[in-house]
C-alpha cells in the first residue's frame, strides 16, 4: 500500500516536472531532482525581487551544525498570483521548509512548500490544500 | 505512514497550479472583487480595434524555448558562446551567460513575444499602435501611417515596425532592423540583424485574440519558421493595474551572490 502511494506520488511529480515551466529564468541542471529535504529553521531574510524571490533561513543539518540556507521560488509577479507577498515572512519566523537541494551539497535549493509559524502553508506553485500540516 | 501522507500533501500542492491557481493581480487600490468578475463576453470583435490588456497566461511563458528551424553554420558559430539556462543546451546556473538574466540587457525583439509573453497593453492612436509590455516594462511603436520600413537601418533592440489591417480583425506587423546581440529565447537560439518578423494579431471575438509570429532569417536559419502559432490571448479587465517586472542589476547581483554563484558543480 505504501509502495503504491509513493509510486502514484512519484508519477504525479514526474508529470508536473515536465509540464510546469515554473522557473523560466533557468532550468533544472543545478538541482538534484532525486532529493527532497524538509528542514525546520529560522528565517534570516526574505528577498522579494527579480529574477527570483528567495528565502534564507538557519537550520541544523544531521550533525547538528547550523547552516544558512537560501531557497528560491519564482518572481514577485508569479508569486503574488500564487498568494505570496513581500510580507509573507519576517526575520525570526520559525518555518518548516520542504525543498529540492542543488547537486553540489551547498545549502541552496528550490523551495517547494513552506509552513509558517501559524501553521498555514505556502506552495511554490500555488496554495497547498488544507489540511497542510507540516511533517512531524 | 506519516512520510507517505506528507509526500501526498506535497504532491497535491504541486499539482494545484493548473487547477486552482488564483488568477489575481495586485491591483493597488482596487478590491479583488472588481477584477474577479467572470468574463463571458464572446461578442463579435470590434472592427479594427485590438486595444486593451491582453494576457497569454502560462502559455506565454516559453522558458524552455522553442523548437527552431535548423541552424545555418553562421548560427552555430554565433550561438557557440551562448550558455542558456533552459532548453537542450542548458548549463548550470552559475555558468549561464544569458545577457538578459545576468546583466539585464534589454529583452529585445522578437524575444519579447517569444520568451515571456507576460500581459501587455495595446494602445491605438491615429498613426501608431503602441504595445506596452509588463515584462521589463518596455514598449514598442508600430507605425500605421503608411510609411515603409527603412532601408538598411541601424540596429535597434526592438527594431523598426510598421502595421496594417487585413480585413477588420487582423492586425499584421512587420519588423526589421533588430539587434543581433539579443537572443531569440531562453534556450539560446540566435538571430541575425537580417531577421524579418511578421506578427499577426487576429481578434477572434471581443475577449479572445490569437498571435502568430513567423521568423525569416536566412542568415541564421535554413527556412522560415513559426514559433508562435495562434497563441491565445485573453482580454484582461480594463481596470487591471499591471505589476512591475523589471530586471534590476542590483537585484540580479544579489541573486547571483546568494544563489547562482553557489550552485557550481566544479
Amino acid at each position: 500500500m505504501k509502495a503504491t502511494l509513493v509510486g502514484v506520488c512519484l508519477a504525479l511529480l514526474s508529470v508536473l516536472a515536465i509540464s510546469a515551466p515554473v522557473f523560466a529564468h533557468h532550468g533544472t541542471a543545478s538541482f538534484d531532482t532525486t532529493k527532497d529535504l524538509t528542514l525546520k529553521g529560522t528565517v534570516t531574510d526574505w528577498i522579494w525581487a527579480n529574477p527570483h524571490c528567495f528565502l534564507k533561513f538557519d537550520a541544523k543539518d544531521e550533525t547538528g551544525t547550523v547552516r544558512n540556507w537560501a531557497v528560491e521560488v519564482s518572481n514577485p509577479t508569479d508569486m503574488t498570483k500564487r498568494g505570496w507577498a513581500r510580507s509573507s515572512f519576517k526575520v525570526g519566523d520559525m518555518v518548516t521548509v520542504n525543498l529540492q537541494p542543488v547537486k553540489n551539497g551547498a545549502p541552496i535549493g528550490r523551495l517547494k512548500t513552506v509552513w509558517l509559524p501559524d501553521g498555514s502553508a505556502l506552495g511554490a506553485n500555488g496554495p497547498p490544500p488544507a489540511p497542510a500540516a507540516p511533517p512531524q | 505512514m506519516k512520510q507517505v501522507t506528507f509526500i501526498a500533501i506535497a504532491v497535491t500542492a504541486l499539482a494545484l497550479p493548473g487547477a486552482a491557481r488564483a488568477q489575481q493581480w495586485n491591483s493597488a487600490g482596487l478590491p479583488q472583487s472588481a477584477l474577479a468578475a467572470p468574463k463571458t463576453n464572446a461578442a463579435p470583435a470590434p472592427k479594427r480595434d485590438i486595444a486593451g490588456i491582453w494576457d497569454a497566461g502560462g502559455t506565454g511563458i516559453a522558458g524552455p524555448g522553442h523548437d527552431s528551424a535548423p541552424w545555418t553554420d553562421w548560427a552555430k558559430q554565433k550561438a557557440a558562446s551562448y550558455k542558456p539556462g533552459n532548453g537542450p543546451r542548458a548549463v548550470y546556473e552559475n555558468d549561464i551567460n544569458d545577457p538578459l538574466s545576468t546583466v539585464c540587457d534589454p529583452t529585445g525583439f522578437p524575444r519579447q513575444v517569444l520568451y515571456e509573453t507576460r500581459p501587455f497593453q495595446i494602445v491605438q492612436t491615429a498613426n501608431q499602435v503602441l504595445i506596452l509590455y509588463m515584462f521589463e516594462r518596455r514598449w514598442r511603436v508600430i507605425w500605421t501611417d503608411g510609411r515603409s520600413l527603412p532601408k538598411d537601418p541601424d540596429p535597434r533592440w526592438y527594431g523598426y515596425s510598421v502595421g496594417r489591417w487585413e480585413g477588420d480583425n487582423t492586425f499584421v506587423v512587420n519588423t526589421i532592423g533588430t539587434d543581433e546581440r539579443s537572443w531569440l529565447d531562453n534556450a539560446g537560439n540566435p538571430h541575425s540583424g537580417d531577421l524579418k518578423v511578421e506578427e499577426r494579431y487576429h481578434r477572434v471575438n471581443h475577449d479572445l485574440m490569437e498571435l502568430t509570429v513567423t521568423l525569416d532569417d536566412p542568415k541564421a536559419y535554413t527556412k522560415p519558421w513559426t514559433p508562435r502559432n495562434k497563441m491565445p490571448l485573453t482580454l484582461a479587465p480594463a481596470n487591471l493595474d499591471l505589476m512591475e517586472m523589471i530586471c534590476s542589476p542590483t537585484e540580479v547581483m544579489d541573486f547571483r551572490k546568494n544563489i547562482s554563484d553557489r550552485t557550481n558543480n566544479k
